[in-house]
């Protein structure tokens, strides 16, 4: 895969949270015209993977009721995006919380590794692990 | 499973490792004495380089060079700047040592790095649709 998608309420918010919180890296950051913006970053590790950060909006993608739709339920913490791993969690889950990144879930061991949960800044939800 | 007790000299100990990590990412680009950061998170200096790079995978001197590089890639999206003021603004004392250090860390010299950086900037001017997956541009309506 080199391309993902994550649905957020705002690119200007959502790049501070991913890139300054979390130190992704800015891949490309273009102007598509007024209004749009094509926004992807990456895992400072994985510079091949993309995340497209992607503003619910109403355009070609999303008609007004879709994309009001769909910001009602990314804000309530519908949708988890994926799973990242980390070599320390507990340093990791540190760090993060030092940065202001809101956790669900504090570093936990569950039979498949040791992990927890944080949210983005519009609300998605991820889980971040540490393999055993 | 560890206990509660357990744990909590662990975190405690964590959190000394983190704050110093922060506080290298804050004031990379000033004299750091990395022996008054272990001090002032109540390690020895061997301890807490030890503890640094177990948990981070490099002793902080590394780490503070690294933060210094990668602050000099974002200071060279720069057109303008000179490639001797990015070494002074990031922390560095000299030019022949930064240059190096970032050759074998990016791959490249600064000067070429912020060639590259610009013709890539040129090229999404130009051309933003040759940098986003045709499904995106063909769903969003920008084809």
């Amino acid at each position: 895969m080199n391309h993902t998608c994550v649905y957020v309420l705002n690119q200007d918010s959502a790049y501070d949270f991913y890139v300054n919180k979390l130190g992704f890296k800015v891949h490309t950051d273009a102007p598509m015209g007024p209004g749009m913006r094509w926004l992807t970053v990456c895992p400072p590790e994985q510079p091949d993977l993309q995340i497209s950060l992607m503003e619910i909006k109403e355009s070609m993608m999303f008609k007004k009721e879709a994309a009001e739709q769909l910001k009602e339920l990314v804000k309530k913490g519908t949708f988890g995006f994926g799973v990242f791993q980390c070599k320390d969690i507990y340093a990791t889950y540190e760090e993060l919380k030092a940065k202001g990144v809101v956790f669900t879930k504090e570093p936990k061991e569950e039979f498949y590794g040791i992990e927890c949960l944080f949210k983005d800044d519009s609300g998605n939800w991820f889980s971040l692990g540490q393999s055993q | 499973m560890e206990s509660g007790k357990e744990q909590y000299p662990k975190v405690y100990l964590y959190r000394r490792i983190v704050q110093a990590k922060l506080f290298i990412e804050v004031s990379y680009n000033k004299e750091i004495d990395l022996s008054k950061i272990a001090d002032e998170a109540f390690f020895s200096k061997f301890h807490f380089m030890r503890l640094f790079k177990s948990t981070y995978g490099k002793t902080p001197h590394q780490f503070l060079t690294q933060v210094r590089i990668n602050k000099a890639q974002e200071l060279l999206q720069n057109d303008s700047i000179k490639v001797g003021d990015v070494c002074f603004a990031v922390g560095f004392d000299s030019i022949s040592s930064f240059t190096g250090l970032f050759k074998r860390l990016v791959g490249v010299t600064p000067s070429a790095y912020q060639l590259q950086q610009r013709l890539r900037r040129d090229a999404i001017k130009k051309e933003p649709l040759n940098f986003v997956p045709g499904c995106f541009s063909e769903k969003a309506g920008w084809k």
